[in-house]
């Protein structure tokens, strides 16, 4: 009854590509949501106009949708962009397809989160830093980033739960992720409800990992600030 | 991207001339949702701050099953896992619901967006000012009362800006409903594609169509903020 016929080995290559997705995918999108953020809160016009049509049109387009617009177009691009250039032509795999899109999805997230997390920074900080000497780049990597970090955190954890989830959707482009190993394992075995409630709980486990590692960066993160605790 | 608009337009929008497409179809999974939702939602919410262990419990286990797993797996387990299992086959009713795939998809949704908007309520509900309870009570509201007339309706207003993120979320969710072969406006414009094999313009049509519902969900959400929060306004 509650046996893996064999496919144990499958659905666990399958977790670690879901993980091994997430991670790059935040990477991804926490790095474009600082240009953006930074975009966002600059002088100039053009880059806050670009990175407000950015986030409004991701954010209200479903990323599935943007998903499959961006993975089946994206290859073509790449076609004809080496047709151009004379170029040997290669095939996009799924996974790196769905790193770069996601990425580009939940960068707009994050550029949101950490739009507010910035301005939630008093001025007088970076005011002080530059008064001090520093670099705009050291002022930010030493006085910045650190105290926008603690109002960035329960944005960014959302975020990370929302990313985690929607890998499951790039199994829809053909990666073997845990989703699609459990379909298989289902397909081969004729127990689909058991397979694909393994793969739920794989992801149940993931999701309580991530919440208890949000609790320690918030107390790492918030060392030195005092708060009402009963 | 016209030829698209001009052979799929109206499958895009309503029909396919046999069976409801398109935004009709997006538009009723929404609403069925989020009705399901919301009625499971309001007595969950009050059951998850009860004070009784047994009584927060399985309202808790729910809520953490349901929005700790992707809504695709959940999806998953409704449409193809259920049906997979030996009893389902020899009871009619059961039979006749689990094959079909807008049954389970409105099953798995309502009871996906249900979770989240639990978690939503019954936050609202915990940050009750609870001067209004002790006001409440000292004029002798019973506890049904007081949830009825005082509780939940300050609760539910001070959820509402919460609550249409939730919905607009929804609304990208549904997407999903195409693998179970639902007519919503993605299997539409995945129909285009295979049909033409332009994915950009049949994606891009049915990413216009999503956008357009999305702002004016959003607008409406904005209105009625402002009637219902008007109190909030400075």
């Amino acid at each position: 009854m509650f046996s893996l016929d064999g496919y144990g080995p499958q659905i666990f290559a399958g977790a670690v590509t879901t993980v091994e997705l997430s991670v790059l995918s935040l990477l991804g999108s926490f790095l474009l949501g600082l240009l953006g953020a930074s975009a966002k809160l600059s002088k100039s016009r053009t880059l806050f106009a670009i990175a407000t049509v950015y986030t409004t049109l991701i954010r209200a387009v479903p990323d599935l949708v943007l998903m499959l617009l961006i993975f089946y177009s994206l290859q073509i691009w790449l076609n004809d962009a080496t047709d151009y250039f004379n170029l040997d032509g290669f095939n996009l795999d799924p996974f790196t397809a769905g790193v770069i899109t996601l990425g580009f999805i939940y960068g707009a997230y994050f550029t949101e989160t950490f739009r507010g997390a910035f301005m939630a920074v008093p001025k007088g900080q970076m005011e002080a830093a530059r008064a001090f000497g520093m670099e705009p780049l050291y002022a930010f990597r030493r006085i910045l980033f650190p105290q926008m970090m603690r109002y960035a955190l329960p944005g960014l954890a959302n975020n990370w739960q929302v990313i985690l989830k929607s890998t499951a959707l790039v199994s829809l482009i053909g990666l073997t992720d845990v989703v699609k190993a459990s379909q298989n394992a289902g397909e081969g075995t004729f127990r689909t409800f058991f397979f694909t409630s393994i793969a739920g709980l794989i992801y149940l486990f993931l999701s309580s990992i991530s919440k208890l590692v949000q609790y320690y960066l918030t107390r790492k993160f918030s060392v030195g600030v005092r708060q009402v605790v009963f | 991207m016209i030829y698209i608009i001009q052979t799929y337009g109206k499958a895009f929008l309503y029909s396919d001339g046999y069976n409801m497409t398109g935004v009709a179809m997006t538009l009723w999974l929404l609403v069925a949702a989020c009705i399901i939702g919301f009625c499971l939602a309001v007595p969950l919410a009050i059951v998850r701050n009860s004070k009784h262990f047994l009584f927060r419990a399985p309202v808790w286990l729910y809520c953490f099953v349901f929005t700790g797993t992707p809504l695709y797996v959940q999806l998953l387990v409704i449409y193809t896992g259920m049906y997979s299992l030996e009893f389902v086959h020899h009871v009619p009713s059961l039979n006749q619901f689990f094959r079909s795939g807008i049954d389970c998809t409105i099953l798995a949704f309502g009871l996906n967006t249900g979770a989240y908007t639990t978690e939503i309520f019954a936050g609202a509900i915990r940050d009750t000012n609870f001067g209004e309870v002790d006001a409440a009570r000292s004029l002798g509201y019973s506890t049904p009362k007081l949830y009825r007339r005082i509780i939940l309706p300050s609760a539910l207003r001070r959820a509402l800006p919460v609550y249409s993120n939730e919905v607009i979320l929804m609304l990208h969710s549904t997407t999903l409903a195409f693998t179970a072969t639902v007519p919503d406006i993605l299997k539409i414009a995945n129909d285009a594609y295979s049909a033409t094999y332009n994915p950009f313009a049949s994606f891009t049509v049915a990413a216009i169509l999503y956008a357009c519902i999305s702002f004016t969900l959003i607008f409406g959400f904005r209105k009625a903020e402002g009637h219902f929060l008007a109190f909030q306004k400075r």
